[in-house]
């Protein structure tokens, strides 16, 4: 259950790039106002226009908890596929994996399917093919900029979820509204504060500094110009002296909570699920939060393309896209599956699986490219590798 | 003569023919057994084929192609690495102050560890090559040893456990009114001391051991009291050890991660800005993993102008 949460963070990426739920005409994504019609050079892969006959196997790199035998087994009795899955840990480590040719599919976060599809390692997707994906696949979760680029789609959403604030209601006894607990110098819990460890997080400092700092004129944390990512790192730094630890493992982040070194700081649903104590409590604070989402992406070189379109179809159906999220703790890209029992629909309302507005304050991770995806035009904007070299300087 | 024949006729050929090759084959082998002996050479090769095959062919030439990728470049989008030159990684180390202060913070952990490893080792290896009863002596080498019969990982969880806001260490201090490092530089420094310890321990112990006993009878008859004696006779007899212990701890600690991952905070080391890079920008880990390759040399170029390593 852990190593999954690990993955969760790479897959939400992943997912946000991915989310093919755009009905893949090319006139629909650019319609999408906030991504302002995402057009970036990438190479032409060809789509698949009809399928053939099951090859008899399929090779997943997943994030952990997304291919288990409870439904692979009967994916393989129905299909005749053989499911052969590599979990993957990181998104980072998927894209390596992916760009080895040995795989057919990849659970992808938003953060790593830019990279992916722009280095010509996954190829569109033909919808037509994916029965099960359609009008029940959650409005947030179609024809997202990361999953729909220059009008093709590229993924097949799997679910999402949030970075949620989490407090030790023991000793953050106020409930806390906004994320100035743990961006602030004067915060009351300071030397209490948990972090997350990677570059991507900058965004998390980007979100908070579109509410406090305006004049940054911040639109979308992943859309950050140099002086934009400036103050990002500023506030990093500003916070890095009163952090007790910063979290990039699941393990890790939970006997921090436990082990009461943090009381406070950013975290997942399901991870706030796992310290099994009623005292540890979370809140999508006023400002917004970042998040993932992750899709299913099919390799360019894809060896078995057919069980590839089959698996992405039998896990888009109500059921079992539903016991993929009840596994990991996120909320599914089908929302038919709410409606099947009693127990998915308070999976679904924990998650908040169809409630557009909660994650209408959710940014989900996306790769930062030269073009802003806010659409302004008359700068350029950080990419990946600034952030990266960025984040160094954080701790240092 | 003739009733030999029939008596050799009825043998199968093959069983005629099997004897033959049997009696040639000892014959065959020799010349490549005198060509061995002939040339001391070739006697050479064939000993070492097989390790030089391990060493050049995996561990040195994955290392070179480690180190090539230093003048490579990474695509700023796809990630994707792009072979050709450029010393643009190198520039970069320099350039952002980050890496000066992580390669400063990481060698000084390393340096303390060396230390602290070393203050630790010399009192305990006397006490047990020369004071400690035999059952006490084989109980200290066991403890001594037994940490390194755990899994490394979970020797760092444990620490973390120990070191934790509610743990073992805050809460043995309580009653005194203290509190813990908490999970800081000087836990890191603590826990990797707890890790490479027995790397210094056994081989200050052994060369204890191998102290006469009649030295430190020679230096108390010419008025040495304990201290001096450690200090003039002792502390000169265990530079070997130490110095062979110290490249175990000092390398060790420079590469090390996991540590400052799991018990360090907000400590960053060389190796966790490698471990971070690796799958992000694979040509700036590789530039900067040279970094702990230079402290390593630049450590054994000083240790063997002392000529230690001569007597090791």
């Amino acid at each position: 259950m852990k190593k999954k949460y690990m993955l969760l963070p790479a897959m939400m990426a992943a997912a946000t790039l991915v989310l093919v739920g755009c009905s893949g005409t090319g006139d629909t994504a650019n319609s999408d106002t906030s991504a302002g019609g995402l057009n970036i050079d990438v190479p032409d892969v060809p789509m698949m226009d009809k399928l053939g006959k099951a090859e008899g196997e399929v090779n997943i790199v997943a994030w952990s908890g997304f291919v288990e035998p409870a439904w692979s087994d009967q994916f393989t009795e129905e299909t005749g596929c053989a499911v052969n899955r590599r979990v993957a840990g990181t998104s980072d480590e998927m894209v390596t994996l992916m760009r080895t040719g040995d795989y057919d599919l990849v659970s992808a976060s938003g953060d790593a399917s830019l990279r992916l599809i722009a280095g010509g390692d996954v190829a569109p997707i033909n919808i037509d093919l994916i029965p099960n994906f359609g009008d029940d696949t959650v409005k947030g979760m179609q024809g997202q900029i990361y999953d729909t680029i220059n009008g093709k789609s590229y993924g097949v959403p799997i679910g999402r979820g949030a970075n949620i604030l989490q407090y030790n209601s023991e000793v953050v006894t106020e409930a806390p509204t906004s994320w100035d607990v743990v961006w602030e110098e004067d915060s009351p819990y300071a030397g209490e504060i948990i972090a997350y460890d990677a570059p991507i997080y900058i965004a998390d400092a980007a979100v908070y500094l579109m509410t406090h700092e305006p004049d940054l004129g911040i639109t979308n944390p992943y859309a950050l110009d140099q002086e934009q990512l400036d103050a990002a790192i500023e506030l990093l730094k500003t916070q890095n002296g009163i952090v007790s630890e910063y979290w990039a493992d699941p393990v890790a982040q939970i006997t921090s909570y436990a082990g009461g070194t943090s009381v406070v700081g950013t975290s997942w649903e399901i991870l706030r699920k796992l310290t099994e104590d009623e005292k540890f409590k979370s809140v999508l604070p006023e400002e917004g939060s970042t998040g993932w989402s992750d899709a299913w992406m099919i390799s360019a070189e894809a060896k078995n393309p057919n069980c590839g379109y089959l698996w992405m179809d039998y896990t888009s159906s109500a059921e079992v896209n539903g016991a993929i999220a009840m596994g990991f703790g996120m909320a599914p890209a089908n929302g038919a599956f709410c409606e099947t029992s009693a127990e998915a629909a308070a999976h679904c309302d924990y998650f908040h699986a169809t409630d557009e507005e909660y994650f209408e304050n959710v940014w989900f991770w996306t790769t930062p490219l030269e073009q802003c995806i806010d659409g302004r035009t008359d700068v350029t904007c950080t990419n990946f590798q600034q952030w990266t070299d960025a984040w160094l300087t954080v701790k240092s | 003569m003739t009733s030999t024949v029939p008596r050799v006729t009825p043998a199968e050929p093959g069983g005629v023919t099997t004897p033959g090759p049997g009696r040639v084959q000892p014959a065959g082998s020799k010349p490549l057994s005198t060509r061995l002996h002939r040339s001391p050479r070739l006697r050479l090769l064939g000993l070492l084929a097989l390790p030089l095959t391990w060493l050049v062919g995996v561990y040195i030439f994955s290392l070179v192609m480690l180190l090539i990728t230093a003048f490579w470049r990474t695509d700023p989008f796809t990630s994707k690495v792009i072979p050709g030159f450029t010393l643009d990684n190198f520039v970069r180390l320099v350039e952002n102050p980050a890496y000066l202060s992580t390669s400063l913070r990481t060698l000084s952990i390393a340096l303390l560890v060396t230390i602290l490893s070393v203050v630790f080792s010399i009192p305990l290896g006397i006490f047990m090559a020369k004071v400690a009863s035999p059952w006490l002596r084989a109980f200290l080498a066991v403890a001594i040893t037994l940490p390194l019969w755990a899994g490394y990982l979970v020797k760092i969880l444990a620490m973390r456990i120990t070191f934790t806001e509610n743990g073992f260490f805050n809460s043995a201090l309580e009653p005194l009114g203290l509190s813990g490092p908490g999970f800081s530089y000087t836990t890191v420094v603590l826990t990797l001391t707890y890790l490479w310890f027995p790397y210094m321990a056994l081989p200050v112990y052994t060369a204890v051991r191998q102290i006469p006993a009649n030295l430190f009878d020679a230096s108390a008859d010419l008025g040495a009291r304990s201290w001096t004696t450690i200090r003039t006779v002792v502390v000169p007899l265990l530079k070997p050890a130490l110095i062979a212990g110290s490249i175990f701890t000092f390398s060790l600690s420079l590469g090390d991660y996991l540590a400052a991952k799991f018990v360090g905070g907000s400590t960053q080391m060389i190796g966790s800005v490698i471990a971070s890079n690796i799958n992000l920008n694979p040509p700036i880990a590789a530039a900067f993993s040279v970094v702990p390759i230079v402290f390593v040399l630049v450590y054994l170029f000083a240790v063997r102008k002392t000529g230690a390593l001569d007597r090791m």
